[in-house]
């Protein structure tokens, strides 16, 4: 098929500031193929969509449809021109509040050419041949926000294929679906591959890319660094691509604990799936590991008390530990550095000082009234301790590196002792030398509690952990000393495989 | 600090200065104790709702029930006293009641029944604007009114009821302090510790910047944001109490611009010292800054029906100085 690639991208480059995002990528699609891509968090993968759907202009490099230059400069262009995206956001591709037919023939109602007058009966025959076109069985007249997301998807996507594309690019579709509603999905799909569009599908679901994967392209840190189209495909291998394995300068020495801090036994975090069991010891760091969505979060906010589970029971020091809210989670000694700190971990209008304190200013107030010689103490300790780089106490976050601001992240849960300290995706947006000091920092001050990390980056675990659990389908399915750990056996796990039985 | 900043900071302090000395060159009388504590009396009934309105604004909300809660209060305090022949203090304790209720309703529509605040509140007015008229068929409580049922009422104000609205304390010179002044002061300088100093307060502002930061802070956010709305109701009620105490009977007519007032003194408090969110000293402020402007304006003759005008330009300017400049609204 080489040669043949319908749509060909060469050399892309795009870098925001002096922050380079894409570093030359090349890819190929082909007609009647799926072409996976996959990419952790900040690989690079929207900026590349953008940059195809005409989002973002490119810094440079070449692409070309069907053998003729295509340079979109807004996502209007790039749809005439036969290449269309349905982002990860399913209502960003519908509108609710229109019935299905409107929304199927939204594009022809503006625009050069478009009738002024709006035609219900035209509208809907058109509608009606893009939805048989598709194989698409939904109501016409049915309201879009009455519909289930699976359907507003199919409308979404039936919306994009009104222009009969060339290449359709599917962000991330079955993040919100059910299992049930990905089949109808992965159903689509194979009539389209069977119609010769070429597809270029973003996902982190294993099940979804086996399901449909004819090719697979790894992103990692603004490059391709795998392509796989040999049959069979070598999943683990683009998984160990995306995730990356590079030479640790700092081994770190694994440390085993013997008194147990926490026990989780039989604990259910969704729907169906396998209980979960774990003992995390005292002094002890341990990561857990596995893509995107496969519970990681989930599991962090069942341990802190915002989500319930769906069975199972979890003992701190001997005793029941049932959280039914943040508070209770804190009061009992359990912290929680949350994933994306932008949304929620960050209170924007509040200067550093004041983000540090906030979970603890029960306890940092004589009659309820703030001790604020107290807090400003506790602040400038903390700034101290993890090193966060800026003038004073006072300054706003918005003032520091991404890097900083999640170091105050932590230094807000380090300021008091915690029993249970998880962090979920504490490295995510941060530099490589914050990475590290908020690393050493857990590590030395590991005794005391039990530290627990939810990393999607196997490096990360590495370089952090005493011992690595792997996390697939909503349950812990291997567990790794942290000491000559078994690389093959672990990326199987991550990738969700059966175990090769050489390995 | 650059030029911008110091613009930001201090300008409209410099601006209210710049007023009071134009006033006090152009018009004849305007300094003088009298005058002052006239501007006081004048801002002090929508100066308590700003107030009240500024703690929601705190948790990112807003409460368009406040003036009709104070008119409702207004309305409720006469009838007690009026027809149903009660004295002051259960007159005040049925208020306050009122204004805890309206908040607690808003408060649950808005963090249990998802109802957008707006709506909740702008509901929640169109129903107490009804609901205040219905007992008395949509007269206005006066002693020896003629009820309904064709009964005359004979209640009366209390005077102890009457003196918070009317009775005057001695400061250097005799019979200079209007009560509603005092209420003003003291609940402002609560209010005002309440938001900086306690915890509650701290946390209030934190479910305003980010809720879910604050939920995953330990916080209760759906409980302090109905707090948020009891505390706006209850200050609210406590100007009704003053607008009737004042006004000596249940007058359906008054208090239609309270909401207007108030709400343009609590948000141009958000530009008072560059705090660019709303604040207490602020929104004290903001309402004196009403207040002094409308007084001077009056003493240059400068016609009544002027007032509603000056008053939106200096909220625009206001909102300008927050937004724009300081460049807070971009988040």
């Amino acid at each position: 098929m080489v040669g043949n690639a319908v749509f060909r991208v060469e050399g892309l480059r795009k870098s925001f500031g002096r922050n380079e995002v894409l570093g030359g990528i090349s890819l190929e699609l082909h007609s009647g193929e799926v072409t996976v891509l996959m990419g952790a968090n900040g690989a690079g993968k929207s900026t590349l969509v953008k940059i195809i759907s005409g989002v973002y202009e490119r810094g440079g490099g070449a692409m070309t449809l069907a053998g003729q230059d295509f340079a979109p400069n807004t996502p209007a262009e790039a749809i005439r021109a036969g290449v269309v995206t349905v982002h990860q956001n399913i209502n960003d591709g519908v509108v609710a509040d229109l019935d299905v037919a409107t929304n199927l023939t939204l594009d022809r109602l503006s625009g050069r050419g478009a009738p002024t007058i709006f035609n219900p009966a035209r509208v809907r025959r058109e509608a009606k041949a893009v939805a048989d076109r598709m194989g698409l069985a939904i109501d016409l007249k049915a309201r879009v926000s009455d519909l289930s997301l699976a359907d507003r998807q199919m409308v979404a996507i039936a919306r994009a294929l009104a222009h009969q594309p060339k290449v359709l690019i599917l962000d991330e579709p079955t993040s919100s679906l059910s299992s049930a509603e990905a089949d109808r999905l992965f159903a689509l799909v194979d009539r389209l591959r069977g119609q010769g569009v070429a597809i270029l599908y973003i996902s982190h679901r294993m099940s979804d890319i086996r399901r449909l994967a004819d090719r697979i392209v790894s992103m990692r840190d603004g490059i391709v660094s795998g392509v796989f189209d040999s049959k069979p495909l070598d999943y683990e291998g683009a998984v160990n691509a995306m995730l990356g394995r590079k030479i640790h300068l700092d081994r770190i020495v694994a440390r085993s604990s013997a008194k147990a801090v926490l026990t989780v036994e039989g604990l259910r975090i969704a729907q169906g799936a396998r209980p979960i069991s774990m003992t995390l010891g005292d002094g002890e760091v341990v990561a857990i590991t596995g893509l995107v969505g496969v519970g990681k979060t989930a599991l962090a906010e069942t341990l802190f008390g915002v989500r319930k589970p769906f069975a199972g029971t979890m003992t701190m020091d001997g005793k029941p530990y049932a959280p039914r809210s943040a508070g209770d989670a804190i009061a009992a000694g359990v912290f929680l550095v949350a994933k994306d700190r932008a949304t929620s971990g960050i209170v924007g209008g509040f200067n550093i000082e004041r983000n540090i304190s906030l979970p603890f200013l029960k306890r940092m107030s004589g009659l309820n009234v703030i001790k604020r010689r107290l807090e400003r103490a506790t602040a400038r300790r903390q700034i101290e301790e993890l090193g966060v780089v800026c003038r004073s106490e006072k300054d706003e976050m918005s003032a520091l590196s991404g890097g900083n601001q999640q170091k105050v992240m932590v230094a807000r849960w380090m300021a008091q002792d915690a029993r249970l300290f998880v962090l979920d995706e504490p490295f995510q947006g941060v530099d490589i030398s914050a990475r590290r000091d908020i690393a050493a920092k857990l590590r030395a001050s590991a005794n005391g509690r039990a530290t627990l990390l939810f990393v999607t980056e196997i490096d990360e675990a590495l370089e952090t952990a005493d011992r690595i659990l792997v996390m697939s389908e909503h349950t812990i399915v291997g567990e790794h000393r942290n000491a000559d750990v078994d690389m093959d056996r672990l990326l199987a796990e991550v990738a969700g495989g059966p175990l090769h039985s050489a390995a | 600090m650059t030029l911008r900043d110091y613009a930001i900071r201090y300008g409209f302090i410099v601006l209210l200065f710049g007023l009071v000395a134009y006033f006090a060159i152009a018009a004849d009388g305007f300094v003088s104790p009298q005058s002052a504590v006239f501007i006081f009396q004048s801002v002090a009934i929508t100066g308590v709702l700003a107030l009240g309105v500024t703690a929601t604004l705190v948790v990112g909300g807003f409460d368009l029930s406040i003036g009709s809660v104070a008119t409702s209060a207004m309305m409720a305090s006469a009838y007690v006293m009026v027809v149903l022949e009660q004295n002051a203090f259960v007159a005040v304790i049925v208020c306050l009641l009122i204004g805890a209720i309206v908040g607690l309703i808003n408060g649950w529509l808005i963090v249990y029944m998802r109802v957008p605040d707006l709506l909740a509140t702008l509901g929640m007015m169109f129903l107490l604007v009804g609901l205040q008229r219905i007992p008395t068929e949509g007269r206005s409580i006066a002693t020896g009114m003629t009820m309904p049922d064709g009964s005359v009422a004979n209640g009366k104000f209390s005077d102890a009821f009457l003196a918070l609205g009317r009775h005057r304390f001695d400061f250097f010179i005799p019979n200079l302090i209007p009560v509603s002044v005092v209420v003003l002061l003291v609940l402002a300088l609560l209010i005002w510790f309440f938001l900086e100093y306690t915890r509650f307060g701290r946390m209030m502002y934190a479910v305003g910047s980010n809720e879910r930061a604050a939920e995953l802070a330990g916080a209760p956010v759906k409980a302090y944001k109905i707090w948020a709305y009891i505390i706006s109701g209850v200050f609210a009620s406590i100007g009704g109490i003053l607008l009737a105490a004042r006004l000596g009977r249940g007058d359906i007519a008054s208090g239609n611009n309270l909401l207007l007032d108030a709400v343009a003194a609590a948000l141009i408090g958000y530009a008072v010292l560059g705090a660019a969110k709303p604040n207490a000293f602020g929104t004290a402020v903001g309402a004196l800054f009403v207040g002094i402007l409308l007084q001077g304006l009056t003493m240059m003759n400068a016609p009544y029906y002027t007032q509603d005008f000056v008053k939106g330009v200096v909220l625009v300017v206001a909102l300008v100085f927050t937004f724009a400049l300081s460049g807070r609204g971009r988040r």
